[in-house]
C-alpha cells in the first residue's frame, strides 16, 4: 500500500503580502505587485513585482537579531519560521528539508571575493537556512528551471512514499536580479507592460521574487490538501522553447491523473503556468485542449506575482490550496481577450466555487513540465 | 512498499580525461583542457550530432555519459521510457560565471541568449531527452556531495511507482576544468543490485 500524502501547513512571503490571509485579501482586491522600476539593474525601465527591502528586514528582525542573511535567505526563513512553529515537530532524522529554486544567491557573483562565490552555491543557500532552524537531515535543493517550485511537491511526495522522510519542510524562493532580468531581456521575453497572460496582446513575462513554503506530510492531522498524483515529463523538443503540441505537459497531465485514478472531466479548477509568453500560453491551451480540459475554470496567478521562477510553482500551490479551502475562484489578472488558438475557461472574475480535484502545472527551460492533482480533504 | 529489489545495469564514469564503462577504460587522453578532451571523445566514439558543438561543458560532460550508456540501448522503433535523474554540487555556475563577466563591464555589456540559456543546470538533462527522444520523467538536484542514500531512494520509488521503466541517474559535476561524471542506469532486472552501498562503491572506483 503506497503512502498516503498531504500538505499541512503553508505561508507565502510576497510583494502583496508576508502571510497567506494578506495575500489572498489582496488577490481578491485585484492588487498586483507588479510595478514600473526605473534601476542599475536593467539598462531601461522594467516592469517587475519586488519585496521592499524595509519591510523585508523589519520582518525579519522580528524574529532574529543576525544580519549575516542575505535578502533571499531572510525571505526563506520568514516563510518557513511559522510552519516549523506551527507544527511542532520534533525535528529528527524523518524529516526532511527540500529547496526549491533556479538561481538561489546568484547576486553574489557580482562580487568577485571567494567568500562571495561560495556563497553563490545552492547548497551552501540551503545549509543557511537549514542551520537557522536546525533541521538534522541534509538538505535536498532540486533546481530544475521554471518547474522546481511545484517539482518539489512531487518530489516531496514521492520522498515520503519510498520511506526515506515521514514529513518534508519545503521552501521555493528566487529573487529579481541583475542576471535574470539581463537574460530574459536578451531573450527579448519582457512584457513592455505587467504581464497579460493568455491574452491577444500579451508580449512576454514580468518578473518577480517571493517565497513559499509548505510542510508535506504522511500524517492527515491539520490536513489542508492531500496530494494524489504527480509527473513531470520532459517534451524532448527543444531546450528554450515549449513543445508545440505540449507533449510534455500533457504527459505529465496524464500520468498525474492516471496515478490519482481520476478522470480528466472530474478537474474543477487549473493553476496554470500562465508566463505571458506568446509560445508558452499556446503550448499549454494546446495540452489543455488535448485532454478536453478547455471548460475547466483555468487562472495564472502571474499577473498579481509575475515570474517568480523557482518559486513559482510553490507560490501558486499555496493560493490554489487557499482557493480550495474557501471555495473561491480568483481572476487571471490581466487577461483580456483570448490570445490562445485553442479555447480555454479563463477566470474573469472572483467566484464562490467549490473544488474537490484541483491540478497545478508548469512548464519551463530545458523543455521540463511539472503537473501535480490535490483532493480537497474530506 | 519497497520489496522489490532493483538493480544496475551498466555504469560510466569520466574523470581525469579519462572514460570508463562498467569499469574498464573504454577512452583516454592527454588532452590539457575539457574542451579539447569532450571533442576527442565524441570524434572516437563517432558520434555524429553537431548540436553537441553548441552545448556548455556541464552538457557535453552528461551528454557523453549518456550517450554512452544509452546508444545500446534505446530502441528507436519505439517509446523508451528511461528517466532522468541527475545532481551536482555547482550547478551551472561555471555558466553561470561567463554569463556574469558578460553583464558586469557596463562599458563591454553582451549578454547572450545562447549562453543564458545555459545557467540551468537541468538544461543538460533537456540536451540528453532530445538526443535520445526521451519523453520520460526528469528532475536535477543539488548536493554538496553525491548523496547515494537521495539517489537510491528517489530511482527506486519511480520504478516501484511505475513513473519509469528504467532510471539514468547520476553525479554530473563541472565547475572550472574540475569534472566528474559518474551515470548509471538502473532497472527492474539486472546482475548487480542497487543500493546505496554498491553505488558508493562504484562512485568512488
Amino acid at each position: 500500500m503506497v503512502k498516503e500524502v498531504f500538505i499541512t501547513e503553508t505561508n507565502c512571503i510576497t510583494p502583496i503580502g508576508f502571510d497567506v490571509a494578506t495575500n489572498i485579501q489582496n488577490i481578491e482586491s485585484g492588487i498586483s505587485g507588479i510595478q514600473l522600476h526605473q534601476n542599475a539593474m536593467l539598462n531601461k525601465p522594467f516592469y517587475a513585482s519586488t519585496i521592499n527591502n524595509e519591510e523585508l528586514n523589519l520582518a525579519f528582525a522580528k524574529i532574529s537579531p543576525s544580519e549575516n542573511f542575505t535578502r533571499l535567505e531572510k525571505m526563506m526563513i520568514l516563510a518557513l519560521q511559522p510552519i516549523v512553529e506551527n507544527s511542532k515537530l520534533d525535528l529528527n532524522n524523518k524529516v526532511g528539508f527540500l529547496l526549491s529554486t533556479t538561481k538561489g544567491n546568484i547576486t553574489a557573483l557580482a562580487n568577485p571575493s571567494e567568500e562571495s562565490f561560495q556563497s553563490a552555491h545552492l547548497h551552501q543557500l540551503a545549509k543557511n537556512i537549514a542551520n537557522f532552524f536546525e533541521f538534522k537531515t541534509e538538505p535536498i535543493v532540486v533546481s530544475n528551471a521554471c518547474v522546481s517550485g511545484i517539482l518539489a511537491v512531487s518530489v516531496a511526495k514521492r520522498l515520503i512514499q519510498s520511506e526515506m522522510f515521514d514529513s518534508i519542510f519545503v521552501v521555493a524562493g528566487d529573487e529579481v536580479s541583475e542576471f535574470v532580468l539581463s537574460g530574459f531581456n536578451s531573450f527579448q521575453a519582457m512584457s513592455d507592460l505587467p504581464c497579460k497572460p493568455y491574452s491577444k496582446n500579451r508580449t512576454g513575462v514580468s518578473l518577480g521574487e517571493a517565497t513559499a513554503a509548505v510542510l508535506v506530510s504522511s500524517s492527515k492531522e491539520n490536513a489542508k490538501i492531500k496530494i494524489i498524483g504527480d509527473g513531470a515529463i520532459n517534451d524532448a523538443n527543444h531546450i528554450s522553447g515549449p513543445s508545440r503540441t505540449g507533449e510534455g505537459l500533457f504527459r505529465s497531465i496524464e500520468s498525474a491523473l492516471a496515478e490519482a485514478k481520476i478522470n480528466a472531466n472530474q478537474i474543477d479548477y487549473i493553476s496554470a503556468h500562465g508566463t505571458a509568453t506568446p509560445f508558452n500560453d499556446e503550448m499549454e491551451a494546446i495540452a489543455f485542449n488535448r485532454l478536453e480540459l478547455e471548460n475547466v475554470p483555468v487562472n495564472s496567478l502571474k499577473g498579481y506575482y509575475g515570474h517568480t521562477l523557482g518559486a513559482s510553482g510553490l507560490l501558486e500551490t499555496v493560493i490554489g490550496i487557499q482557493s480550495v479551502l474557501e471555495s473561491k475562484l480568483f481572476v487571471s489578472l490581466g487577461f483580456d481577450e483570448i490570445g490562445v488558438s485553442q479555447p480555454i475557461n479563463i477566470i474573469k472574475e472572483n467566484q464562490d466555487k467549490n473544488s474537490n480535484y484541483f491540478l497545478k502545472t508548469a512548464s519551463g527551460f530545458g523543455g521540463c513540465n511539472t503537473a501535480v492533482l490535490f483532493e480537497k480533504v474530506k | 512498499m519497497l520489496e522489490n529489489k532493483t538493480y544496475i545495469e551498466t555504469f560510466c564514469t569520466i574523470q581525469n580525461n579519462e572514460i570508463t564503462l562498467n569499469g574498464e577504460t573504454i577512452f583516454k587522453s592527454d588532452s590539457d583542457l575539457f574542451a579539447d578532451f569532450s571533442k576527442k571523445a565524441y570524434q572516437n566514439f563517432d558520434i555524429n550530432y553537431p548540436k553537441f558543438f553548441k552545448m556548455d561543458n556541464l552538457s557535453k560532460l552528461a551528454f557523453l555519459a549518456a550517450e554512452l550508456l544509452l546508444k545500446n540501448e534505446i530502441d528507436e522503433s519505439k517509446e523508451n521510457d528511461i528517466a532522468l535523474v541527475f545532481a551536482n554540487k555547482s550547478s551551472s555556475l561555471d555558466t553561470d560565471v561567463k554569463y556574469q563577466n558578460s553583464i558586469s563591464d557596463k562599458e563591454n555589456y553582451f549578454p547572450s541568449p545562447a549562453v543564458f540559456v545555459y545557467t540551468l543546470p537541468n538544461i543538460c538533462i533537456g540536451e540528453i531527452s532530445i538526443k535520445h527522444q526521451l519523453k520520460s520523467e526528469n528532475s536535477f538536484f543539488i548536493f554538496d556531495a553525491f548523496n547515494s542514500e537521495f539517489m537510491t531512494n528517489y530511482a527506486e520509488v519511480l520504478l516501484h511507482t511505475k513513473k519509469a521503466e528504467k532510471v539514468l541517474c547520476g553525479w554530473v559535476e563541472y565547475y572550472n576544468e574540475e569534472y566528474k561524471a559518474f551515470l548509471y542506469l538502473v532497472a527492474n532486472e539486472g546482475k548487480t543490485e542497487h543500493n546505496k552501498q554498491i553505488i558508493e562503491n562504484l562512485y568512488n572506483k
